[in-house]
């Protein structure tokens, strides 16, 4: 119960802070009449404009109301079209979760089992090739592995579609391109946690009682390197999102990392500003939901919930 | 401890055909270690119903030989060369899954971290349950009652209650039990033991002793047992054989070895048990170096709420003082709060309440800069050489780094360091070279000297010969009380073990649960002590009314 109080003030406050500085950097880095209205605007476009967002008040009392209406979920309109900014971020959100959700899939797919294995047969061929490609995985940014992958596969074999979303043809390459990295990193995080696991006494006193190899590896090694493999998971599921922001981009994937570029370009506050949220509250969740895996799984923890 | 089997106790069937036989048993080190094999040549016999101690220093083959029994070396140790025999068969030369399905039901085994051998994620029942539903197919129901019947036999309390239980939820002892039990689960005709009761405190290990003679005796099991520890043999032994650098330098009955070794190596090493001979304090004078009074340390943890909130009492009203060049040695179980003691002391840990005073200075309140300084009368010597050296620091810097920091010369300091490893028996040319370069005997020497580079006027010695062999532990015990007499200063000895703290301490301490609950010379405490607790402990001793050699 006071684990559930503390955890949630925490993350509120968290959420407060996340909104507070954005509000303050945005609104005092730049003004965004200009870039909306672009230079020709009159005196009397600009005045009107600063009027209709508020922007002629001080701001104390910009940042006031602004928290005043978030309290309330009202996150105010886009600059650009007038429409309330969660009705744009809505449109576009289920694409995120759709592109991110196959990446995350096939991270953890392939990561886990490719770590697990190497680390069993540690030192093995086997071993190094997975090691190589899992380098290889993340040292390639991944906008140069997606522009890769368009010319190939789009251009040159033309099997796979370029950009859009319109089927589910058009999520392989960009749910590859930024799944790799994440695949790359979980292998090898997965592997170092199995090998320190494997060198634990425990694991000889498995073997001395007679216990099979596939099974001290599933139900001895497994459990234990998974506390800090799912501390993993949950950190890639952040990378996840700053990732989505440029692969989005180079496959013209229409969710909310190439909104957030769009938003920003064109300097529409109030959609940054509610982007930045939604992505803090989506890392602050997951940083929930590893914390509660750790302690179902960990029954050192388990017992004093 | 008292004898735990009479004299004639070795129920060997003479002539009978072994138990286990190891036959010219050879295991090769991977290449660029020192020496070619880690076990070479080895030929023993194990009898049915036997104790048989295998005795060595560390590096000698004893772990070896049992994981190579086990069938549990990996890489290029695992080409061993050689046979074990067990049963008809040569154990080496089995295909993996027959020889599997003999370990662990014919031969088990049981290590020397009972803690540690037991996996985190699961209760000590399913992991006792696991032993028996590898090697049968009984049903559930029925392996639930024999492992509760195991625990019974193994004499842990509440067998219900540890059979639910997680492993952090036990004691060392508690582990070590179940371990025990899930060796016996199927009945084994061998059991190895490897150094199990090292990390036990020396009441649990008692208890561990004679249960693993009760069990030779109930079940005719086979036990080879491995020591470093001739106190431990002295009490579970039928018969004894010692090795060194991987080979079988003696073997023969538990009486013959201890009273009468024939090997040149096996005198040393019994030469070097500490006996539990306790020494009269020296005369001392002078100002206390240390005087600590109503000393207290609370550990409180939990949440914000008070509900939740709990408290420790890991140092409990300790009151000392140690003169210039005598020993107070702080004796105890784990637990019983002599290392939090020690860290209040040097304020590595805050304590709660009471006072500190360090050749005459309120040590408690000093802060800062002053702290720092002050920092310099007092040194530590840690249990383990290995770790508390750091390995990318040439052992020179690392004594004159001290002096360097309270402000002499890298000259002066340079000098200070050849000096004093000259002092602690090592070749002043050694500056240069780094810690892996030196055994744990040789660290624990260089430690000596870091701490004594700034010449203290109190050293405290937590710990700082456990970890070491006892010929080694013996030369390390020899050299701070020489460097004491001539230095003067006193010293703060921390230690489990009584043979040890009887031999070096001036007076002794024993702190129970936080509280030093009797103290006084050891010649009079050990004569004549007062507190039940400190009998139990004495009692527990391992071979403490033995002489050995």
């Amino acid at each position: 119960m006071e684990f559930w109080l503390a955890r949630t003030v925490r993350m509120a406050f968290t959420l407060f802070v996340v909104v507070t500085l954005t509000f303050v950097v945005l609104r005092t880095s730049y003004d965004p009449v200009v870039a909306m209205l672009g230079p020709d605007a009159t005196n009397r476009e600009i005045e009107l404009f600063r009027e209709r967002w508020n922007l002629d008040k001080s701001l104390i009392e910009q940042y006031l109301t602004y928290i005043g209406n978030a309290l309330r979920g009202d996150f105010g309109n886009s600059f650009r079209d007038g429409r309330p900014v969660f009705e744009v971020i809505a449109e576009r959100f289920p694409y995120t979760l759709w592109l991110g959700g196959v990446s995350y899939l096939f991270a953890v797919l392939i990561g886990i089992p490719a770590g697990i294995l190497a680390a069993l047969y540690r030192g093995s061929i086997f071993d190094r090739a997975i090691m190589v490609v899992s380098v290889v995985g993340f040292a390639l940014p991944n906008f140069f592995l997606g522009i890769l992958m368009i010319l190939l596969f789009a251009l040159i074999w033309q099997v796979l579609p370029s950009s859009g979303a319109s089927s589910w043809e058009h999520v392989i390459m960009p749910a590859f391109a930024l799944g790799l990295t994440l695949a790359g990193i979980l292998a090898r995080f997965t592997r170092s946690a199995m090998l320190e696991v494997l060198s634990k006494t425990y694991m000889l006193a498995a073997q001395a009682k007679g216990v099979r190899p596939a099974r001290r590896a599933l139900f001895h090694a497994l459990p234990n390197a998974a506390l800090s493999v799912v501390t993993i998971m949950g950190l890639i599921l952040g990378n996840l999102v700053a990732g989505t922001v440029v692969v989005e981009t180079v496959f013209a994937w229409p969710g909310i990392g190439r909104l957030l570029v769009s938003a920003i370009s064109s300097k529409d506050l109030a959609v940054v500003q509610a982007l930045v949220f939604v992505i803090a509250a989506a890392m602050v969740l997951i940083n929930l939901a590893v914390d509660l895996s750790y302690r179902m799984l960990d029954p050192r923890t388990r017992r004093s919930t | 401890m008292t004898d735990l089997h009479p004299e004639t106790a070795s129920p060997v069937a003479q002539g009978a055909a072994p138990l286990l036989r190891w036959e010219g048993l050879s295991v090769p080190l991977p290449t660029g270690a020192d020496r070619p094999y880690a076990v070479q040549g080895l030929t023993l016999d194990l009898q049915q119903n036997e104790v048989l101690c295998l005795v060595g220093e560390s590096g000698s083959g004893k772990s070896v030989t049992a994981l190579a029994t086990m069938g549990l070396l990996k890489g290029e140790m695992s080409h061993t060369s050689g046979a074990i025999r067990f049963g008809g068969k040569d154990l080496t030369s089995l295909a993996p899954e027959a020889r599997r399905h003999l370990t662990g039901a014919r031969l088990s085994m049981v290590f020397q971290e009972p803690i540690a051998s037991l996996n985190p994620f699961y209760t000590a029942g399913a992991q006792v349950s696991e032993t028996i539903s590898t090697h049968s197919t009984r049903p559930a129901p029925e392996i639930r009652d024999k492992v509760l019947a195991l625990f019974e036999e193994v004499r842990l309390p509440n067998p219900e209650q540890i059979y639910r239980a997680y492993p952090h939820e036990l004691s060392g002892g508690q582990c070590q039990r179940v371990m025990i039990a899930s060796a016996l689960a199927l009945d084994p005709a061998v059991l190895i033991a490897d150094e199990p009761t090292t990390a036990l405190d020396v009441t649990t290990q008692a208890q561990i002793l004679s249960l693993m003679l009760t069990l030779r005796d109930n079940h005719r099991t086979g036990i080879l047992f491995i020591t470093h520890d001739f106190g431990v043999v002295s009490e579970i032994a039928d018969r004894v054989a010692v090795m060194r650098y991987g080979e079988l330098v003696e073997i023969g009955p538990r009486e013959q070895i201890l009273t009468d070794p024939q090997h040149d190596y096996t005198k040393t090493l019994l030469a070097a048990v500490p006996k539990l001979a306790p020494r009269a304090s020296r005369p001392v004078s002078g100002d206390p170096v240390l005087r600590v009074e109503s000393l207290s340390k609370t550990y409180r943890s939990g949440g914000v709420l008070r509900r939740s909130r709990r408290e420790v009492q890991a140092v409990l009203d300790a009151s000392l003082q140690i003169r210039p060049g005598e020993t107070l040695g702080v004796v105890g179980e784990s637990g019983s709060g002599k290392t939090t003691l020690s860290q209040c002391i040097i304020r590595m840990v805050e304590p709660t309440e009471g006072k500190v005073e360090i050749a005459g200075q309120d040590f408690l309140a000093l802060k800062g800069k002053h702290l720092r300084a002050a920092r310099r009368r007092v040194q530590i010597i840690f249990q383990d050489p290995y770790t508390s050296l750091d390995a990318r620091q040439k052992i020179g810097d690392a004594i004159a780094e001290g002096p360097v920091i309270h402000g002499a010369s890298t000259r002066d300091a340079t000098r200070i360091s050849h000096d004093l490893l000259e002092a602690v028996g090592l070749d002043p040319v050694a500056a240069d070279r780094y810690p892996h370069e030196f055994s744990g005997g040789q660290r624990q020497r260089i430690c000596i000297a870091r701490a004594l580079a700034l010449q203290p006027d109190l050293l405290i010695a937590d710990e700082s010969v456990s970890a070491l062999d006892v010929s080694v532990q013996a030369q390390i015990l020899k050299l701070l009380s020489e460097i004491q007499a001539e230095r003067g200063f006193g010293m703060l000895f921390v230690t489990h073990d009584l043979r040890v703290a009887s031999q070096i301490c001036d007076r002794i301490c024993v702190m129970q649960q936080g509280r030093i609950v009797e103290s006084g010379a050891p010649d009079q405490l050990f004569a004549n002590a007062q507190e039940a607790y400190t009998r139990a402990l004495l009692a527990a001793v391992p071979g403490a009314t033995r002489v050995f050699g």
